[in-house]
């Protein structure tokens, strides 16, 4: 590579050389902003809270989170927390997930089924399935399942729904042609709807990621004695504002991590 | 001692007073209506007719893809059914599928038909080496020319090793100039395959440089309005030569005639 580079930019034209730097320095300019959009607003803060602009036991402050988060970490609770939420998300966000597929292949194979589901499918979408939330708990209990469940639920519809929709469009001169060979709808199925709908579940899962990390707090809100949404509603509960931001910031941090996770895997899909 | 079966072979494919009609809520459509056709081993048949006069359906019924039909459509005296292995299927644009490399696209067909082996890859290999595309084996489709794509879709297809090739308007994806070139090639190695073809294509231009045969079809519903025989005086019997024969304006003039068409 290091012997490629010097080759490459004697072969190059001066515009085209131009224009490659001009493009180097744009990306880092883009970077750069964005570097000091964030220490401007976490300086803004700290500022504000120490000139009294603001309170900081209302608003907290980047000095008390990085306090808070020592204490935690000195506690040991911290990833007992972390750990809870991120294992029930990741259980609800895969369950939604192979549910959903599972439900998109059944509709994609059976136009009666399909048929027959579509208003349930239209109703369950559009209601807030949250209110569900208490049902849940009288049904399965005050734990983690029943987090799971709301992490599921929430998903799981919108899984089907986007699933499915990849797999009607998947051009049908590319399912003829299989027919003509004389294939089975299993193996229409597995060559071609699948393979094909590939970005369609990619995008699917990266809304599912969002999805199930709604599921998991608001089911932590609801019932749950660990993980971070019990942080939060506890802060909120006992006014420690501090406790409140700093597991809003975890909570941000492990969300990110797990889209880049999934856009990684689209990647190494895409690949292939 | 040539027998009477010489004189009189029989064809390949025989269409007799076919009738399929569409339904649908608003109502009943006759695609075609009482067509029959007799193709003979070897000949290229082109099929030109106004759109929406059912020139595609004649095709799925003959492929096996529809099977809701009056009358009897047989190859080599028997009946058509789904997925009959007999004939091999030219959708419009190559359909290459973008996830499989060239040669996984290239054994598609095998791999439908449970018919893997030795012999069958070694046969669907030669024909990648035949016809200059061994090298892209491991390539992926987006990677080729439009007219390699179509190249390799016609591997495709070959790989099954079918009696007769339907061709949907197979280049009709491919801009004028690949599309001629596309024709030449695809002609050449239908006809050192030995093959049977019959091209759907509403270019009536493409239906006489490359066919033996032009069958006109009226508007909806469909049946045979006329058969012309293709005789070109050319040096090269490729469709790009044959368009320089000074019978080819006279073929062009008349089946534009009976296509009667109004814009």
């Amino acid at each position: 590579m290091s012997m490629s580079r010097p080759q490459q930019l004697v072969n190059i034209s001066e515009e085209h050389f131009l224009y490659l730097q001009e493009r180097k320095k744009y990306r880092f300019r883009v970077i750069l902003g964005r570097i000091v959009l964030l220490a401007a607003l976490l300086a803004l803060w700290e500022i504000a809270g120490n000139l009294r602009w603001i309170d900081p036991f209302i608003t907290s402050q980047p000095s008390r989170i990085i306090k808070t988060l020592a204490l935690l970490h000195s506690e040991g609770a911290l990833y007992q927390h972390i750990g809870i939420t991120v294992l029930e998300t990741v259980a609800g966000f895969i369950l939604g997930t192979i549910g959903g597929t599972c439900i998109a292949i059944a509709l994609w194979w059976s136009k009666f089924l399909s048929d027959v589901l579509d208003p349930y499918l239209v109703i369950l979408n559009s209601l807030p399935k949250i209110a569900l939330g208490p049902i849940l708990i009288v049904w399965i209990g005050n734990g983690p399942p029943a987090i799971i469940a709301m992490a599921l639920l929430i998903s799981l519809i919108v899984a089907v729904l986007g699933v499915y929709s990849g797999f009607v469009q998947v051009e049908p001169e590319k399912i003829r042609l299989l027919q003509a060979f004389g294939a089975s709808k299993g193996q229409v199925l597995q060559m071609v709807i699948l393979p094909a709908s590939i970005p369609t579940i990619i995008s699917a899962l990266k809304i599912n990621v969002g999805l199930s990390w709604v599921g998991v707090i608001v089911g932590e809100f609801l019932v749950s004695r660990a993980g971070l949404g019990y942080l939060i509603v506890y802060g909120g509960q006992v006014f420690r504002l501090d406790l409140v931001m700093t597991s809003v910031i975890i909570l941000a941090a492990a969300a990110a991590l797990m889209y880049q996770a999934v856009v990684l895997l689209e990647k190494h899909l895409s690949r292939q | 001692m040539k027998g009477a079966s010489s004189l009189k072979p029989v064809p390949l494919v025989e269409v007799k007073n076919l009738t399929v009609k569409y339904q649908s809520p608003e109502g009943e459509i006759t695609a075609l209506k009482n067509l029959s056709l007799e193709v003979g081993k070897g000949e290229f048949i082109g099929i030109v007719g106004p759109s929406g006069c059912g020139k595609s359906t004649l095709l799925n019924v003959i492929a096996g893809l529809i099977t809701t039909y009056t009358g009897e459509v047989l190859i080599c005296g028997k009946a058509v059914r789904r997925g009959t292995r007999m004939v091999g299927y030219m959708p419009q644009s190559d359909q290459l599928f973008e996830w499989r490399t060239i040669w996984k696209n290239v054994l598609l067909g095998l791999e439908v038909q449970n018919n893997l082996n030795e012999r069958t890859k070694s046969f669907a290999w030669k024909l990648l080496e035949n016809y200059g595309l061994a090298d892209f084996a491991h390539a992926y489709p987006r990677q080729l020319s439009g007219g390699m794509r179509q190249r390799a879709a016609l591997i495709r297809t070959l790989a099954v090793d079918p009696e007769i090739l339907l061709l949907d308007e197979a280049f009709s994806a491919l801009d004028y100039q690949t599309r001629l070139i596309v024709a030449d090639e695809v002609k050449q190695i239908i006809a050192r395959e030995n093959k049977t073809a019959i091209l759907v294509t509403h270019d009536i231009a493409e239906a006489i440089s490359m066919s033996d045969k032009v069958v006109v079809l009226t508007k909806r519903p469909g049946s045979i309005k006329s058969i012309h025989n293709i005789e070109l005086t050319c040096s090269e019997k490729t469709p790009l030569k044959s368009r320089e024969a000074p019978e080819f304006r006279l073929y062009f003039n008349s089946i534009w005639k009976e296509l009667d068409v109004h814009v």
